[in-house]
């Protein structure tokens, strides 16, 4: 039977491509009449610019800083802008880490979003961006909040401390950060900015938490790896000196 | 398309006044944020896009707990870590400061203020998702299907709609026979919180009875429960964040053991605080114990009708029930 069908399979011709209308063309040159007075095109290199990521990064904020405040400089008379007359203005300043700074925010954008975009302090992490993982914790006034869902101009009055704002000025870690450390709290360390975070916060508020307190004090703060009892017994490692 | 919320105009009135001003504005337009944390959820998924958000969270009249002579008031602006540290509260009505502490997370009650928490929007997983619904404006219902996930649904007086009340402070404020006072254009008026929820047989698009221009301004907690014996529990599938399946919130006065006067309230079963007033009754005038025990549990869930997958709230309701008689042996 299966030599029969083997009689019958149609035979197969061979396959031809259509012409490419592209072999008949010849390149030449583009004349200066028609190209103008081009320079030659630079040739990109990736590797001899010697760019980190923190730079790159850091080079992406500021242009868009300058790219959005010249938007905002020529829009003015738009009509969108005149409408929005009595609504908030986006020239902020915030106050993060102890620093004024003014920056250019549209209404809907929320915390977490400024500061790691626009102000580049990528510390502060954006998890589940829903105010469900704590990744993005920062203090707003000594308290822990959710800055992936703060609209940033609803901060504008408070005094914002990021994850690189706890350190001393010297460079010597926050007890939290140190406690941490010691206890082999972060693993893959994703959470840990806003760990910290809520940790720093608990502290202010209350310097000798017991366990059940800290517990409850961290428990807006998801950590993929598991590390919960490493980073409790951190805060109450930290509790002692903080 | 979920990191960022729409192009919005975003208002932050200096006055009561002047968020009435801006309501009557926009009318439907417009959308009022405190804390924010229901709104931005659906600002980011794009199912919401209000063109004037009016952020009241700023206002210093809706901040605040003090005490009104016969009632205490507390500002809807008032975050909930407030309520649950607030010394008025703590000795009073520790019922709201209980259910206060339960809500979401640490982060989110530090700005989620508790009139957010009492108006914010249904859990509804169809709801939320953005399926047209009877709630949303359409015709069908996708969580009331013979397949659908509706473990988390209700089981008393679904009309088309099945979706429940999520809010842990709601069942606490109809237990305390709380008074919401509302401000529309500068008048005031007040409504009892069992009427302040609204089922889907009275708008299927609303939880609450707040319309466009409203705002809710102030809770009042009547001092007829101040210091009266309270019960809060909460089951969910997570400690932290996670909404109620069931929850139950209880007042009570008793004397030499007799339960004087009660009123209970559970949350997660229906689309309103539902009010177990059939364990009232039975508990009026007795003395809580085992056998008072056994007829809570039994009565408490009569008439509810499960859909497929949420029977397990049935006995769930009825242990509950126990456990806040339990608390009055």
């Amino acid at each position: 039977m299966s030599e029969n069908r083997q009689d019958d399979a149609p035979v197969l011709e061979a396959f031809e491509f259509p012409p490419d209308p592209a072999d008949d063309f010849e390149w030449v040159p583009a004349t200066p009449e028609v190209a103008g007075n081009l320079a030659e095109p630079p040739v990109a290199d990736w590797r001899t610019t010697g760019t980190s990521r923190r730079a790159f990064l850091r080079g992406v904020v500021c242009s868009g800083v300058a790219v959005s405040a010249s938007a905002y400089m020529f829009t003015v008379q738009s009509g969108e802008a005149r409408a929005a007359v009595r609504g908030v203005e986006r020239l902020v300043s915030l106050n993060v880490n102890g620093k004024t700074r003014r920056v250019d925010v549209p209404p809907s954008e929320t915390l977490a979003q400024t500061i790691r975009y626009r102000l580049g302090l990528t510390g502060t992490k954006i998890g589940c961006n829903r105010a469900e993982c704590g990744a993005c914790t920062v203090l707003a006034d000594d308290v822990p909040i959710y800055s992936c869902s703060t609209l940033t101009h609803q901060a504008r009055g408070a005094k914002i401390v990021t994850v690189e704002g706890v350190a001393a000025a010297d460079g010597t870690l926050h007890p939290v950060q140190q406690a941490f450390i010691d206890e082999l709290g972060p693993q893959c360390g994703f959470c840990t900015p806003g760990q910290v975070m809520a940790a720093v916060g608990l502290l202010k508020k209350n310097p000798k938490p017991t366990v059940d307190e800290a517990r409850r004090a961290m428990s807006g703060n998801l950590c993929r790896c598991g590390a919960y009892p490493h980073y409790l017994a951190g805060v109450m490692r930290a509790a002692g000196r903080a | 398309m979920t990191d960022y919320m729409h192009a919005f105009d975003l208002y932050t009135p200096a006055s009561l006044a002047d968020a009435a001003k801006l309501l009557d504005e926009h009318g439907k337009d417009a959308w009022i944020v405190a804390g924010g944390k229901d709104s931005f959820d659906w600002f980011k998924d794009r199912h919401k896009q209000p063109r004037a958000v009016v952020d009241i969270g700023g206002l210093k009249e809706l901040r605040g707990i003090r005490d009104g002579g016969d009632h205490v008031a507390i500002g809807a602006a008032t975050t909930l870590t407030e309520i649950e540290e607030n010394k008025l509260l703590r000795d009073g009505f520790p019922l709201l400061v209980q259910a206060a502490a339960k809500v979401a997370s640490p982060q989110i009650r530090n700005s989620g203020t508790i009139g957010g928490n009492v108006s914010q929007d249904t859990r509804c997983t169809y709801y939320r998702d953005g399926f047209p619904c009877y709630r949303a404006g359409g015709n069908s219902c996708y969580a009331n299907t013979p397949t659908a996930m509706n473990r988390e649904h209700a089981l008393f007086e679904a009309v088309r709609c099945v979706a429940v009340t999520p809010s842990d402070t709601a069942p606490a404020l109809v237990a305390l026979e709380a008074e919401m006072a509302i401000s529309r254009g500068g008048k005031v008026r007040t409504v009892p919180a069992e009427k302040f929820f609204i089922g889907p047989d009275v708008d299927i698009t609303r939880m609450t009875v707040l319309e466009a221009g409203d705002i809710l301004t102030e809770i009042r907690l009547p001092k007829k429960w101040a210091g009266a014996s309270s019960y809060f529990e909460k089951i969910a599938d997570r400690e932290t964040w996670d909404f109620a399946l069931v929850n139950i919130a209880m007042a009570a006065r008793a004397e030499g053991g007799m339960v004087k006067d009660v009123r209970i309230a559970c949350g997660g079963v229906q689309c309103t605080p539902r009010r177990m007033t059939e364990v009232e009754d039975l508990m009026k005038g007795e003395k809580a114990g085992p056998e008072l025990e056994k007829l809570a549990q039994r009565v408490a869930a009569r008439g509810a009708k499960a859909l497929n997958f949420n029977h397990f709230k049935i006995p769930l309701m009825g242990n509950l029930a126990a456990r806040a008689v339990r608390s009055l042996a």
